[in-house]
């Protein structure tokens, strides 16, 4: 039977290899994101049950830093544990550049949407919970 | 990691045909665009979740109090659960990351290792998914959803414990908590009661089952006549603060017939608004689907590792393609885990 991933692109799949010396380092920097995204997560959930929920810029600030440890997160996934950081460089841009068009513009959709939604609410009305 | 990839190419060369520009094979490559697509998904969940929460003006449940239980300890531990579980998925994804480099030297036993371990880290997850997902769907003692805001003279700390008294301001749609086995005395009343409308309505014209059911009854306590004794305004924060009392009628009147809620499922839900528990399942569900499927795959690969078919191969490229599946379901938990349970 014919495979093409074997047949067109063996050369890459076999290219892959590295040597013992190669893997000592690179489980090295596994552990050290290992031991990051551990960190970042350890972080968020004392944040998150320290710092109170409440109308202040100081939880506004907290939002804001989850989502910049979630990105970062992300970041260290894709980069190092998917090896995107390791492809060719117009590999990484067609998966990276085509995601974060269509997600800022869903963003964009989301929040526009939900702004409208609210305003367009008539708040003299007695309220209804939505859809029950 | 060396390789094609990592190589001094000239443009010409690389774009001159006969060869993948970006040096990737078919299969990693499919496997790459197909994750975009999936993120996409999940990106529209999460953003059609941040949108209805916006949309909702009733108080939305708050992570850390809804998300508080552990097994075999019982409440009183904000989200370390959760936190166990992000752990347990982050680990599985190391040792597959060690499994994808074990195949690239070759090492037929590393693979066999590290993959193995993936696969227990799986079942993990999914168990501990289980788990919350069971929990969270018999909740605590009941609670219902006051129709106006309202301002009470609430205590602090547990009705064992009372603390000093404050005055407290409660949202409209607020959810007032019963105390545990008031909730439970409350439910079984309920079922009771429904079970013999049922009855009635079936027997109503015969009149020797409407005496047994008459006796029967003497049994049952009216759920009608119920009342609690203690109301807990917060119940996800032990000990904040509850209501006793004239405090209490003055809430329990307040509540409408039929908002009484137990636990959490597509149609009712005690934590507060209804698509709180509509988007958990949604899409933890989805999240918890592509785990348990890439278990699945993990497993096939791992019984084709054992089997020796990439030994002959020369290449453990399908280690890499499978952990690539295995790492987005990760990266996927990690914004659930921001967007759901901490923001």
């Amino acid at each position: 039977m014919e495979r093409d991933d074997l047949i067109v692109n063996d050369q890459y799949s076999l290219d892959a290899h590295h040597s013992e010396e190669a893997g000592v380092k690179i489980r090295k920097k596994v552990v050290f994101v290992t031991l990051l995204l551990t960190a970042i997560t350890v972080i968020e959930v004392f944040m998150g049950v320290l710092i109170k929920r409440a109308d202040t810029a100081m939880w506004e600030a907290t939002k804001w830093t989850f989502i910049v440890l979630t990105l970062v997160k992300a970041g260290y996934i894709v980069m190092s544990f998917m090896h995107l950081g390791d492809e060719r460089k117009n590999f990484r841009n067609v998966i990276l550049i085509p995601y974060a068009i269509f997600i800022l513009y869903l963003i964009f959709i989301g929040l526009t949407e939900g702004i409208a939604t609210l305003d367009a609410r008539d708040f003299s009305e007695p309220l209804e919970q939505v859809a029950e | 990691m060396a390789g094609e990839a990592g190589k001094e190419i000239s443009k010409e060369e690389l774009w001159g045909g006969g060869r993948s520009p970006s040096s990737v094979s078919y299969g990693k490559m499919m496997m790459w665009y197909f994750l975009v697509s999936d993120a996409l998904t999940f990106g529209g969940l999460l953003i059609a979740y941040g949108v209805s929460r916006h949309e909702v003006i009733f108080p939305w449940p708050v992570g850390e109090q809804v998300f508080e239980g552990m097994p075999f300890l019982g409440g009183g531990y904000p989200l370390l659960y959760v936190a166990l579980m992000t752990f347990i998925l982050i680990i599985s994804s190391v040792t597959m990351v060690l499994a994808v480099e074990a195949g690239h030297r070759n090492s037929k036993s590393g693979v066999i290792k590290w993959l193995g371990y993936t696969v227990v880290g799986g079942f993990f997850f999914l168990g501990s998914q289980a788990w919350e997902w069971s929990h969270f769907i018999h909740g605590s003692g009941g609670a219902f959803q006051i129709e106006e805001g309202l301002t009470v003279n609430a205590t602090l700390g547990t009705p064992e414990k009372p603390g000093e008294s404050i005055q407290m301001t409660l949202d409209q749609g607020s959810m007032v908590y019963f105390t545990s086995d008031f909730g439970h005395e409350l439910e079984h009343a309920m079922e009771a009661s429904h079970a013999e409308e049922d009855a009635h309505s079936h027997d109503a014209h015969a009149h020797d089952a409407h005496g047994a059911a008459e006796t029967e009854e003497a049994h049952h306590v009216n759920a009608a006549d119920l009342k609690p004794e203690t109301l807990i305004l917060n119940k996800y924060l032990p000990g904040k603060a509850f209501v006793t009392g004239s405090e209490l009628d003055k809430i329990w009147h307040e509540k409408g017939e039929g908002t009484v809620r137990f636990g959490a499922n597509l149609s009712t839900n005690e934590y507060g608004p209804q698509q709180y528990a509509d988007f958990f399942f949604f899409v933890t569900g989805f999240h918890g689907f592509h785990v348990f499927s890439g278990v699945l795959i993990n497993l096939i690969v791992f019984i084709m590792v054992v089997k020796g078919v990439f030994a002959r191969r020369g290449h453990y490229e399908m280690v890499e393609k499978i952990g690539l599946y295995w790492h987005f379901v990760d990266l996927v938990w990690v914004f659930v885990f921001t967007f759901f349970y901490l923001v």
